[in-house]
């Protein structure tokens, strides 16, 4: 029963729990690729403006499809109990949390990330600024994910929690949005963008350092 | 063999500015069960919950061996099957066994023999979510049996089961008075426990 143990357990089962429901996986990916090839329909025939707002569309896309896809994050375990069994092992409830969250990158954050690139070149982004893109992406999507955990925590007690779940957690998203929308459009005119990745890889560690502990205690709080 | 010590002292327990329960006190230890009964909204829940540590005791403290259970090693021994069985409906009977295990010690029950035991052997590979409510019920008492607790918190335990799933489960609980373990639980059934001492709080 070594912590190690348990926390991959928690991450086989949730993927398996997520393989068998594949349409709450969908649902967001497919809110994503939606999004973003309805804009050229909406702009119209102005491929130099859909090239300049590419990384702002397909930045907040992600960020719209990943608070989609929160609730999914403890709904189910909250309804039927399994939430209770995991806060009453005698592992530390944050890092079986965090478990819980790498699973849930892993099925909704990852799909994101293998799309991205076609969606970017449907856009007409310059072939320069894709690796660019792909690097916020996967240095930002786990921090989406990570920062609404809390949320969702602090919100899955209550029946109507959805609204809630977005005034807290859309304000925290903001820097993330800022600084990778900048990069990629930096990135695309051929200018030096370490700052920025530098300033996502610290949020990054941050959330993943800091986040676990809050969730678990907004989960004890909510099982309460 | 070692004997442990699950009290509450002088426990009060207040939901919407009404007093549930005020001043509190047990102690039930190894080989015995405590029986809570009340009528409904009595506080038995409540109660259990607060043994769980899910709510804190308005006031009042549970010790696990002469020690709060907040800073003990209480959750390595206890388990707690309450009114929502903790099972995943998508996963295999086996598979929620395995996930069980992997969040505790592992008792002296491997999975074959517990389900052997709570008569769902066979059902290994059948999703939960094609089994009946009483099934259902026995597979998250099966957890049980193949984690190494000494403490069970059972609430309301012989819900959707049949007559012969609550001799099953008396015997089980019987079995595991008499190897040491201590057992609270609220029940409106009358329990059929040989050779059992059994402890009763009333609630009201």
């Amino acid at each position: 029963m070594s912590l190690s143990h348990a926390f991959f357990a928690i991450i086989r089962r949730d993927l398996l729990l997520a393989l068998r429901k594949r349409s709450e996986i969908a649902n967001p990916l497919l809110f994503f690729v939606l999004v973003i090839t309805l804009f050229p329909l909406g702009i119209g025939a102005r491929p130099q403006l859909l090239q300049a707002i590419a990384p702002g569309i397909i930045w907040v896309s992600a960020l719209l499809a990943a608070m989609l896809s929160l609730d999914s994050l403890f709904r189910s375990d909250f309804d039927d109990g399994s939430l209770e069994q995991i806060v009453l092992s005698p592992h530390p409830t944050s890092v079986l949390v965090l478990a819980k969250i790498i699973a849930h990158w892993l099925v909704t954050g990852l799909p994101l990330l293998l799309m991205a690139p076609l969606l970017a070149v449907f856009l007409g982004m310059p072939q320069s600024a894709i690796g660019m893109l792909l690097l916020t992406l996967l240095l930002g999507t786990p921090v989406l994910s990570l920062i609404g955990a809390i949320g969702v925590a602090l919100t899955v007690g209550l029946r109507r929690g959805g609204m809630l779940l977005s005034l807290l957690v859309l304000p925290l998203y903001v820097p993330v949005l800022i600084f990778a929308g900048n990069a990629v459009e930096m990135a695309s005119n051929g200018l030096p963008v370490t700052a920025q990745i530098n300033i996502l890889m610290a949020i990054l560690l941050m959330s993943l350092a800091l986040a676990p502990w809050p969730t678990a205690a907004a989960l004890k709080m909510s099982i309460s | 063999m070692n004997t442990e010590q699950l009290a509450g002292s002088d426990l009060s327990c207040i939901r919407d500015d009404r007093v549930l329960f005020a001043g509190l006190d047990f102690a039930v230890e190894s080989g015995q069960v405590l029986l809570l009964e009340g009528k409904n909204g009595s506080g038995k829940t409540s109660l259990l919950r607060i043994l769980c540590g899910f709510r804190e005791a308005d006031a009042g403290q549970v010790l696990w061996c002469g020690v709060d259970i907040n800073s003990s090693a209480y959750y390595a021994d206890m388990a707690y099957v309450g009114h929502l069985d903790g099972i995943k409906k998508e996963l295999t009977v086996s598979e929620n066994l395995k996930v069980a295990l992997a969040l505790a010690q592992a008792g002296s029950y491997t999975i074959a023999d517990a389900l052997e035991k709570v008569q769902l052997g066979g059902y290994d590979n059948v999703l939960v979510q094609t089994l009946s409510a009483g099934q259902k019920r026995r597979l998250s008492l099966a957890r049980l049996l193949i984690t190494k607790k000494r403490l069970w918190l059972l609430d309301e335990p012989f819900t959707s089961l049949d007559k012969h799933g609550i001799t099953l489960i008396e015997t089980l609980m019987t079995e595991h008075c008499t190897n040491g373990g201590l057992i609270v639980l609220t029940s409106h059934h009358d329990l059929n426990l040989h050779g059992v001492n059994v402890q009763r709080i009333h609630l009201s």
